[in-house]
């Protein structure tokens, strides 16, 4: 017997009965629809999270001053003063695997011009920092080498900034405006990046040289951080030892000391992210998978009923001709296709559902083909695995009995 | 034709209930030679339909030896006598055994179906020639459910001519028929065998044993007559002589 003609049989037998083949493909249709709908749903977070990290920079490195903080014992960082300028200035003219560089040291105020005012933060940088960031400048430019070493009164303001003290659209280079009590010249405007997936609105900044925020409004010696970046994302491990041997050096680390800085990478970052949302989908797959299994218990379970209202048929079949492996094949097969069936419905549900949450809720959703494969794959082995008994049962009936049964 | 399609030697049947041994077949010999139409008879329990099981090869005999077309059957694993059947045997049985929600045409084609030998064409013409052969041209697309119990037993023959066997095994085929419809099916039986085909018919009633060229009688598993028919009557003769029945 061929398999086109078992698939024949098998596909009269499941239209005999449509809506009870229909009530068993619920649960596998249920199943992968959740699987598919919730991948998206957490591929789609992951990946949006994973773009806004690889935009900031994804050989971005960050160095923060004290020990890595474990545990409940957690220091101010303000209070950690061993960065300092020193260090900044040694990793970005000795380490070979990095290329920008810039140290951090913020502040927040209220910036004020003429009768409008703003909360917002005054980040000290190198104008390096921008480029770590992906900061683009729109208007004007960025503080020069020169602003640096004479610690200018001078700023890059975002354009949330912009947009609450200039709101009759004035043009805001080369206007000034005051940081508390300290007048800055305006020589740049940033592009506007939005909020990120934290929610944090990204324009509502000013990037002034570091040495200015040093001298006029911390009055302080040493760095908030360093952020640099790795000449490539496969070197970010270099860069970090690199960096850390410099600082162990500079600060007179003795052998087995504790660091007394932190160096992270982006990378950390972004896995540090991404996990929460791994497990969530890893969580819901599982409950998703539940399911699946219970479809599959469905699919068995009718089969069996199949089986015994069929063995009439069965001891036919084979009456007048059909070997075991027939009878096997044929009721694998329905068991099968019931399965890829209601994969095949619960995909497309899964899809519509996905895409129903992304105009719904605006979620980002992401469907991998790879999600579809494997749904395809789970309903052929649940098919053939909770098929296999009842079909097994079926094709060792002995004819004579199942010719007699009523 | 002195061809032997079926040759028992000495066939006993034992079955085990509990802790008893039940003999349903005490050593049966006998010869059917190719277009013999053959009558078994017996009271119930006699072993009939455990001896038509031996002879469709649904059932090994515990011993003797039996020859199909001159292949030893004893012999034979399950998926070769599942071959055998398909190729050289033809059931009908009391209760037609049509799949249910099916066409005469695929009922019909069933046996076909695992024959891989048979293209979807050939599979549909050889059926339609044996629904032809019983009368049923024109019901082809009839579902099993859409006909009378006459027709149903038709679509049945149909089913077990269509792979052309060397013997045509009916048990108790008219048992589910009134006088008319059995008369009719007879009809048919004698014209398969006028055809030359071999047909071995189990029945209680010793009217049909009048209509084929061979009786053989069982009691308690043992053949105790197995003559010849003299005078074979003609079926259509007696259908045409029933009185009609009033509308
Ligand atoms: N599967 C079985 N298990 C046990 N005993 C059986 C089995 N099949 C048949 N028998 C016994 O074998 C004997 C012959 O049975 P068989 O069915 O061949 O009789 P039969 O002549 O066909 O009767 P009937 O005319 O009522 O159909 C009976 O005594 C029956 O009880
Ligand atoms: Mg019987």
């Amino acid at each position: 017997m061929n398999f086109a003609n078992l698939f024949r049989i098998a596909l009269k037998a499941l239209s005999n009965n449509k809506f009870r083949g229909f009530l068993t493909m619920l649960g596998i249709i249920i199943g992968v629809g959740s699987v598919i709908t919730m991948l998206a749903i957490g591929q789609g977070s992951k990946k949006s999270i994973q773009a806004e990290i690889s935009e900031m920079g994804s050989n971005m490195i960050m160095v923060s001053p004290g020990a890595e903080r474990r545990g409940g014992v957690r220091m101010s960082r303000d209070d950690v003063q061993t960065l300092k300028v020193k260090d900044f200035e040694d990793i970005r003219d000795n380490c070979k695997y990095v290329t920008l560089a810039s140290p951090t040291v913020n502040a927040s105020g209220q910036a004020v011009y003429g009768a409008n005012n703003t909360p917002t933060s005054v980040y000290g940088v190198t104008q390096d920092y921008l480029d770590i960031r992906g900061y683009k400048v729109k208007d004007g430019d960025v503080f020069s080498d020169q602003d640096i070493h004479t610690s200018a009164k001078v700023c890059v303001v975002g354009q949330t900034v912009v947009d609450v003290l200039f709101p009759n659209g004035e043009e805001p280079v080369g206007k000034v405006i005051r940081f508390g009590s300290i007048p800055f010249r305006i020589v740049g405007v940033l592009e506007s990046k939005g909020t990120n997936t934290m929610g944090q609105d990204q324009d509502d900044l000013m990037f002034v040289p570091y040495t200015t925020v040093m001298k006029r409004i911390q009055a302080v010696t040493y760095l908030q951080g360093i952020t640099c970046s790795a000449i490539s994302e496969e070197y970010t491990d270099q860069a970090i030892e690199e960096i850390g041997e410099i600082l162990r050096e500079n600060h007179k680390l003795k052998e087995g000391a504790e660091d007394d800085f932190n160096i992270r990478s982006q990378q950390e970052l972004s896995s540090m992210m991404t996990s929460t949302s791994d497990m969530m989908s890893t969580l819901l797959a599982a409950v998703a998978a539940i399911s699946l299994i219970v479809g599959g218990i469905g699919i068995m379970n009718i089969m069996y009923v199949s089986v015994t209202e069929r063995t009439k048929e069965i001891g036919l079949r084979m009456s007048i001709g059909a070997k075991g492996r027939d009878i096997l094949s044929q009721f694998l097969i329905e068991a099968t296709l019931l399965s890829v069936a209601g994969g095949v419905i619960g995909v497309i549900l899964g899809i519509v559902a996905a895409y129903v949450v992304k105009v719904l809720l605006s979620y980002p959703i992401s469907i991998s083909t790879g999600s579809i494969i494997l749904s395809f794959v789970v309903c052929t082995v649940i098919g053939i695995f909770f098929g296999w008994y009842p079909a097994r049962k079926a094709s060792n009936l002995d004819p004579i009995e199942a010719l007699r049964y009523e | 034709m002195d061809k032997e399609v079926i040759k028992l030697e000495d066939i006993k049947r034992d079955f085990k209930v509990g802790s008893e041994v039940v003999h349903a077949l005490r050593g049966v010999s006998f010869s059917i030679m190719e277009g013999e139409f053959v009558t078994i008879m017996g009271s119930s329990g006699s072993g009939k339909s455990t001896l038509l099981n031996t002879l469709g090869c649904l059932d090994t005999p515990t011993s003797g030896e039996y020859y199909l077309d001159g292949v030893a059957v004893r012999t034979m694993n399950k998926d070769q006598r599942a071959t055998l059947r398909n190729r050289k045997i033809g059931f009908v049985f009391q209760n037609y055994n049509l799949l249910a929600k099916t066409t005469a045409i695929e009922n019909v084609e069933l046996p076909l179906l695992y024959n891989p030998k048979y293209s979807k064409k050939e599979r549909y013409d050889m059926s339609v020639e044996a629904l032809k052969a019983v009368g049923l041209g024109d019901r082809l697309e009839h579902k099993s459910n859409q006909m009378s119990g006459g027709q149903m037993q038709r679509v049945a023959i149909a089913r077990a001519l269509v792979n052309n066997p060397a013997v045509i095994l009916a048990d108790e085929a008219t048992g589910n028929l009134d006088t008319r419809t059995s008369f009719e099916v007879l009809v048919l039986f004698q014209k398969l065998h006028s055809e030359g085909r071999t047909i071995i018919f189990v029945t209680h009633n010793p009217e049909i044993a009048m209509y084929s060229t061979r009786t053989i009688t069982l009691k308690d598993g043992r053949v105790i007559s197995d003559e010849y028919n003299g005078k074979v009557l003609d079926a259509a003769e007696a259908l045409a002589a029933l009185p009609v029945e009033k509308e």
